[in-house]
């Protein structure tokens, strides 16, 4: 499977990834250099393998549900770029 | 003592210990030396006065008969682990400035056994790369040199400022992360031992995720007994990592110099490439030899899953990294760039944020889990995957104790020399390194000789899971027959 131009500007809005005009032909041919390398995969028998899930058998461990921390609005909003009384500023989503 | 960089971190430990050398004093040469190796570009962020704070402490508890495994030992910490109150990029410019309020539990764990941050090591953005060529910082220089030639060279990667910092004796020892080599990649490149442990030994909480199930921390040191040392303080169950095993971390000092008489070697003939290097084939044979010096039996043994290995990693691990990485939107931390509205803002700060090779990662792993290409890509290399760790087991089970392969296809290469028009070139370096990621198993680098051209190459020794003892067994065999590598004379000092 290759992808054309289309499928590149698609597959770069899906990733929240803006790219130039300049940037899809270039792009193109390294995501279809990528997908050429991974073609050979399509060879091999899988019939009745079961997809990995997990490296190692271990059972998901789940801890109790209950609050372990909390109050530290400060630190939470410290890296934020905008920040306004402990909430995250973003531009403008609802009109 | 003449020159207090010189010991290996089992040497500071015990001079440290015998009160032969302060922290303090250690931590001042390390610190003197890293300034004058700036040029090597190995560290992203230096922190002189927190070293020097920690030393004095360290001191304070030496002298009170309180001191930890590690008291006083400066070490260098991957940029990709979070540390409390430094900065911590994943070589990124979108995470440039970004200064957790927590501290990785693995990095935790070390200044629990006193051990020293001399600061924060360079690396492939956000561990994506063979060469460190990748960071928004600048690559990193190995202190390694061809032959009659300074042509700067990579020192491997991602973790390529670990590798280097330690080959340059800038530290005792450093952090490090592997997914597809990158532990032990750069550590075959420098001439330094690597291991990357089981999947779960070491806790993934506060280590910038790149791809989760493939995620391992490690050490990066001068000798098999400083990783040994290191892997132990790294190693333990943490509850805030759900992945984590549960199982107490054992004493891997005492498996180094254990006999490996006895033991089965597995030789796996898929690993023997076309068209490898002679000198390549040559080393292997060589470490086969000195295993059998040391009363081990090798065994040819088929991982017929081999080829498949590094494609299906290309699916698995972009995939999971488009989606790690989901969270760098310029909202909760690092950078933003402007947009007219939202996802404008989105678009242009992720454009802006990360580089080339992350981009093209991203987007090969947003497009294996679009709609109408998931069974077709991911879901088949995690069936792939199953194949790959099949085969292993069957080694394992025929009696095989530890398998010992080639480290890296090549020695270092110089900067700017692979991948820049087919990103797959680069790729090509894993290859040996690879499956023992798809499959979970622990793997270590170990030098064992030099290449024509006079630099490091490396053996990987690849285990059981949960079994690093044998690995440092086996790999502390080899380190004491190779030839000793001499570390690069201070030409950038």
């Amino acid at each position: 499977m290759s992808v054309d131009q289309a499928t590149v500007r698609r597959i770069a809005h899906l990733a929240r990834i803006k790219v130039s005009d300049d940037d899809v032909p270039h792009l193109q041919d390294e995501l279809n250099a990528i997908l050429r390398f991974v073609e050979e995969l399509g060879a091999v028998d899988v019939a009745g393998v079961e997809p990995m899930t997990s490296v190692l058998p271990m059972p998901m461990k789940k801890r109790l549900d209950a609050v372990t921390d909390g109050s530290i609005a400060d630190k939470i909003i410290a890296n934020a770029p905008e920040s306004e009384d402990h909430f995250f500023k973003v531009p403008k989503v609802v009109e | 003592m003449s020159d207090l960089t010189e010991l290996t971190l089992a040497g500071a430990r015990d001079a440290l210990a015998t009160k032969k050398i302060s922290a303090l004093e250690l931590a001042a040469a390390q610190i003197s030396d890293i300034e004058k190796a700036r040029g090597l570009n190995a560290f992203i962020t230096e922190t002189p006065e927190k070293a020097l704070a920690m030393a004095a402490q360290s001191d304070l508890r030496i002298a009170r008969g309180e001191a930890g495994p590690l008291e006083g030992i400066p070490l260098g910490i991957k940029d990709l682990y979070c540390t409390d109150g430094v900065q911590t990029t994943a070589g990124s410019h979108i995470l440039e400035g970004f200064t957790p309020a927590y501290e990785s539990t693995v990095s935790a764990n070390l200044w629990r056994d006193g051990a020293v941050m001399l600061g924060k090591l360079n690396l492939d953005e956000f561990a994506m790369g063979s060469s460190n060529e990748t960071s928004y910082f600048g690559p990193v220089i190995s202190p390694w040199r061809r032959k009659d030639s300074d042509k700067p060279l990579v020192p491997g990667g991602s973790s390529g400022g670990s590798a280097a910092a330690v080959a340059a004796r800038l530290c005792f020892g450093a952090t490090a992360t592997d997914t597809g080599g990158s532990i032990r990649q750069p550590a075959a490149f420098t001439g330094t031992v690597g291991i990357k442990p089981t999947y779960g030994r070491c806790s993934r909480w506060g280590i910038v995720a790149f791809a989760s199930s493939l995620d391992q921390a490690g050490p990066i040191a001068r000798t098999v007994r400083d990783a040994a040392i290191l892997l132990r303080s790294m190693a333990g169950h943490d509850p805030k990592d759900t992945t984590s095993a549960d199982l107490p971390a054992p004493d891997y000092e005492a498996a180094v110099g254990r006999s490996i008489k006895g033991m089965k070697i597995g030789i796996p003939k898929e690993y023997r490439l076309d068209g490898m290097s002679p000198e390549i084939e040559k080393l292997w044979a060589q470490g086969v030899q000195w295993l059998i010096d040391a009363g081990a039996s090798p065994v040819e043994i088929s991982l017929p899953n081999t080829r498949h290995a590094l494609p299906a990693y290309y699916i698995v691990a972009p995939a999971e990294a488009s989606s790690n990485l989901a969270r760098y939107d310029g909202v909760r931390y690092g950078l933003r760039a402007p947009g007219k509205d939202i996802a404008d803002m989105y678009e242009n700060t992720r454009a802006a944020g990360f580089g080339k090779e992350v981009r093209r990662r991203i987007m090969i792993g947003t497009y294996v889990l679009s709609a109408g290409y998931y069974d077709a890509y991911y879901v088949r290399a995690q069936q792939i995957r199953t194949l790959i760790k099949r085969d292993f087991e069957t080694a394992f089970a025929a009696g095989v104790d530890a398998i010992l392969t080639p480290a890296t296809p090549s020695a270092a290469f110089g900067i700017g020399e692979k991948g820049s028009a087919d990103p797959v070139e680069m790729y090509l370096n894993d290859i040996f390194t690879v499956t023992v990621n798809m499959a979970g198993l622990p793997g270590v680098a170990v030098p064992a000789g030099l290449s024509s051209e006079g630099l490091p190459l490396g053996l990987q020794v690849i285990g059981r899971a949960f079994d690093e003892e044998t690995l440092f067994a086996v790999a502390e065999v080899i380190e004491q027959a190779a030839p000793k590598i001499q570390l690069p004379p201070k030409w950038w000092a």
